[in-house]
C-alpha cells in the first residue's frame, strides 16, 4: 500500500466520518440531551438522501439541502406527535414511522429505489467548481462536510444554553421538573425531535451527494452505526460542557469510519459492519451495568466455592 | 384565594380496587393562610395536592385560584401560579444539570431563545447567597453531586423565586436527616414570612403542624374531618388533636411515621 493510497483511505474515512457524524449529532440531541432513542432515524437518513437527491435532479442543489432538512423536521414532526399526543411508546413510535418512511421514500424518488446523480449538480460538485485551480481543489468533498459539521456543533452549542435549549436538556433529565417550571414537555419534545431529524436528514442528503446515488437502504443500521460513534466519543469526557462533547461525537464518528476502514484492509468483508457496530453498541450500553453487578457476581462464585458447590 | 368546591376523585372507579381518594372536599384559603394538614396514611393529603396542582382532574367539583377557575387548567400552566416541593428531594430538581441551569429555567422570564445574562446569573446567584447553605459558591455544580438537603432547599427556591400565589409542601423535610430538615424548615418559614405566601403543608409532625402556620386542617378517608383555626388552634395540643381525631372519625389515627414527640 503506498503512501497516496494511504492518503486516499484517510480521506474518504474523514469524509465519510464527517457525514455520518451529521447523525451522530442528532442522535446526541435525540437520544443524550432529550432521552429518546429515536428509531426512525434510519428511514429519516434515507428520507433526506431521496428529498436532497430529487431537488437536485431538479437542478436546485442548494435548495436540496433546506429541502432535505425540512423533510426531516416533518418527519421528526410525526414522531413526536405519536409520542406526546397519541400515547405511544417512543420506540415503537419511532419503528412505526420508520417502517411508514419506507414508501414514502420510494415515492418520493418517483417509484424507484435508486436514482442516479452522475451528471448532477450538487454541493459537491459546487465546491469543486469554486476551488477549481486554488491549493484547496483536492479537499472540496472535506470542506463541504466540515462546513455542515461545523455548523451544527455551532448550532447546539449556542442552542443548547437558550432557555429553550435548557427545557429541552432537563425533559431528558427529569420531566417532571419542567413541568413545575410551568413548561410543556410536549413542546419541548417536539422541537427536540424535530431539530434532531433535520440533521439526520441533512446526513442522508449529504452521502447521497458525496456518492452520486440515492438508494432506498443506505439509511439501514444507521442508528446502531450512529450510536456506536456517539458511545465511543462520549466515553471519556461525561461532565464536560456541551461543545466538547459534540466536538467528541464527530471525533467518535471518525474514529469509529477509521476502524472501519483498517478492518476493512485486513480482508474484513464489508458486510461485516452492521454486526460490528451492532456488537459495540451493545458493549458500550452494557457495560456500566455489568461493572456495577460484577462485584455482586463475584461474590456470589465466591460464596459458591465456599459451599464447595463450584 | 383558592377555593375547593365540592371536589371529589376516585381512583380505579369500576374495580375491585376502587378508593374514593377525595370525598366532597370542600375548603377555602385566605390570603396569608399557613395551613398545616396532618391525616391517616392514605387519607388523601397528597391527593388533595395534586388536584389542586393539575396533577389530575377531579371527577367532580371545581377549583378556584384568585377567583379563576382553573379546574381543568393544564399542570405546567397552573405550575407559573402555584409552587409545589415533594418529599423526595430528587423530584423538582434536573440532576445532570447545573445549579444556575435548574433555577434559569425554573425562574423563566426571557424569551425562548434568549441566554442567560450575567446581570440575571448575579442575581440568581444572589438568591442562592440569601439561603445561607453556601450552594452560591456551587452555581456550576450538577444538582445530582448535591445533597438532599441542598437540593430540597434549590428547589424550594426554584419554586418561589418567582413569588407563586400558593406553595404546596408535601412532608418536603420528612426525607431529610434532622439538622438538615431543621434547616429546610428555617428557610421555609423565612421564605413564606418574607414574601407573604399563602402556603399549605402537609406533615406527619404534630407539634409541628400546631406549631406552624395559622391553621391545622385533619383529614381521613378522603374527607376535612377537622379545621382548626384561631382561638379553637391556639388551646389545641398533640393530645386534643389525637382526641379530636377518635371522636370525629371513630378511630385512632393511623400513620406509621407519624411523631407525637
Amino acid at each position: 500500500m503506498g503512501i497516496s493510497d494511504i492518503i486516499n483511505v484517510v480521506r474518504s474515512v474523514t469524509d465519510l466520518g464527517l457525514i455520518s457524524s451529521l447523525t451522530v449529532l442528532a442522535l446526541f440531541l435525540s437520544y443524550s440531551m432529550l432521552n429518546v432513542c429515536d428509531l426512525s432515524t434510519d428511514g429519516c437518513f434515507t428520507l433526506g438522501a431521496a428529498v436532497g437527491a430529487v431537488v437536485a435532479l431538479s437542478g436546485h442543489p442548494y435548495l436540496s439541502i433546506l429541502a432535505a432538512m425540512a423533510a426531516g423536521v416533518a418527519s421528526g414532526f410525526v414522531t413526536s406527535f405519536l409520542q406526546t399526543r397519541m400515547g405511544v411508546n417512543s420506540l415503537l413510535a419511532g419503528i412505526i414511522v420508520n417502517t411508514g418512511l419506507y414508501s414514502v421514500n420510494i415515492a418520493v424518488m418517483g417509484g424507484a429505489s435508486l436514482l442516479n446523480m452522475n451528471k448532477t449538480v450538487t454541493v459537491f460538485t459546487k465546491m469543486k467548481d469554486l476551488l477549481d485551480g486554488t491549493f484547496l481543489s483536492g479537499w472540496y468533498k472535506v470542506i463541504v462536510a466540515a462546513v455542515a459539521v461545523a455548523a451544527v456543533i455551532a448550532f447546539l452549542s449556542l442552542f443548547l444554553k437558550t432557555r429553550l435549549g435548557l427545557a429541552i436538556r432537563a425533559t431528558g433529565d427529569n420531566t417532571d421538573m419542567v413541568r413545575y417550571s410551568s413548561i410543556d414537555p410536549v413542546f419541548t419534545t417536539t422541537v427536540g425531535l424535530c431539530a434532531a431529524n433535520a440533521f439526520t436528514a441533512l446526513s442522508g442528503c449529504l452521502l447521497a451527494q458525496y456518492q452520486k446515488l440515492s438508494d432506498i437502504n443506505m439509511g439501514q443500521g444507521m442508528v446502531t452505526v450512529a450510536l456506536a460513534s456517539l458511545l465511543i466519543g462520549g466515553t471519556v469526557l461525561r461532565k464536560s460542557p456541551i461543545p466538547v462533547r459534540a466536538v467528541l461525537a464527530v471525533v467518535g464518528a471518525i474514529v469509529f469510519r477509521a476502524v472501519y476502514a483498517i478492518a476493512l484492509n485486513l480482508q474484513m468483508p464489508a458486510y461485516m459492519l452492521k454486526l460490528v457496530s451492532a456488537i459495540i453498541v451493545a458493549a458500550a450500553i452494557s457495560a456500566p451495568y455489568l461493572k456495577k453487578k460484577a462485584p455482586e457476581l463475584f461474590k456470589r462464585i465466591k460464596a459458591g466455592r465456599a459451599n464447595g458447590n463450584a | 384565594m383558592l377555593e375547593l368546591k365540592k371536589v371529589c376523585k376516585t381512583f380505579n372507579p369500576g374495580t375491585a380496587d376502587r378508593k374514593k381518594a377525595l370525598d366532597n372536599v370542600d375548603l377555602s384559603v385566605s390570603d396569608g393562610d399557613f395551613i398545616t394538614i396532618i391525616g391517616s396514611n392514605g387519607a388523601g393529603k397528597s391527593t388533595l395536592f395534586n388536584a389542586i396542582s393539575g396533577g389530575f382532574f377531579p371527577d367532580s367539583g371545581r377549583i378556584i385560584l384568585d377567583g379563576e377557575d382553573i379546574t381543568y387548567t393544564p399542570d405546567f400552566k397552573r405550575a407559573r401560579v402555584i409552587g409545589r416541593l415533594f418529599q423526595d428531594p430528587k423530584t423538582g430538581t434536573a440532576p445532570s444539570m447545573t445549579v444556575e441551569e435548574n433555577l434559569t429555567l425554573a425562574a423563566g422570564g426571557g424569551r425562548w431563545l434568549s441566554v442567560c445574562g450575567r446581570r440575571e446569573r448575579e442575581n440568581l446567584r444572589g438568591r442562592v447567597a440569601s439561603l445561607g447553605l453556601g450552594l452560591e459558591d456551587r452555581m456550576n455544580t450538577p444538582v445530582g453531586l448535591l445533597s438532599g438537603g441542598q437540593r430540597q432547599a434549590l428547589t424550594l427556591l426554584m419554586a418561589t423565586v418567582n413569588p407563586p400565589k400558593l406553595l404546596l409542601l408535601d412532608e418536603h423535610t420528612a426525607a431529610l436527616d434532622p439538622s438538615a430538615a431543621e434547616k429546610i424548615l428555617a428557610v421555609t418559614e423565612r421564605t413564606v414570612k418574607e414574601q407573604r405566601l399563602t402556603c399549605l403543608m402537609v406533615t406527619h409532625n404534630m407539634s409541628q403542624a400546631l406549631a406552624l402556620g395559622n391553621r391545622t386542617v385533619m383529614m381521613n378517608d378522603g374527607r376535612i374531618i377537622l379545621d382548626a383555626k384561631g382561638e379553637e388552634r391556639e388551646g389545641l395540643t398533640v393530645d386534643g388533636l389525637l382526641r379530636r381525631f377518635r371522636e370525629v372519625s371513630g378511630e385512632e389515627l393511623d400513620n406509621d411515621r407519624i411523631l407525637l414527640s
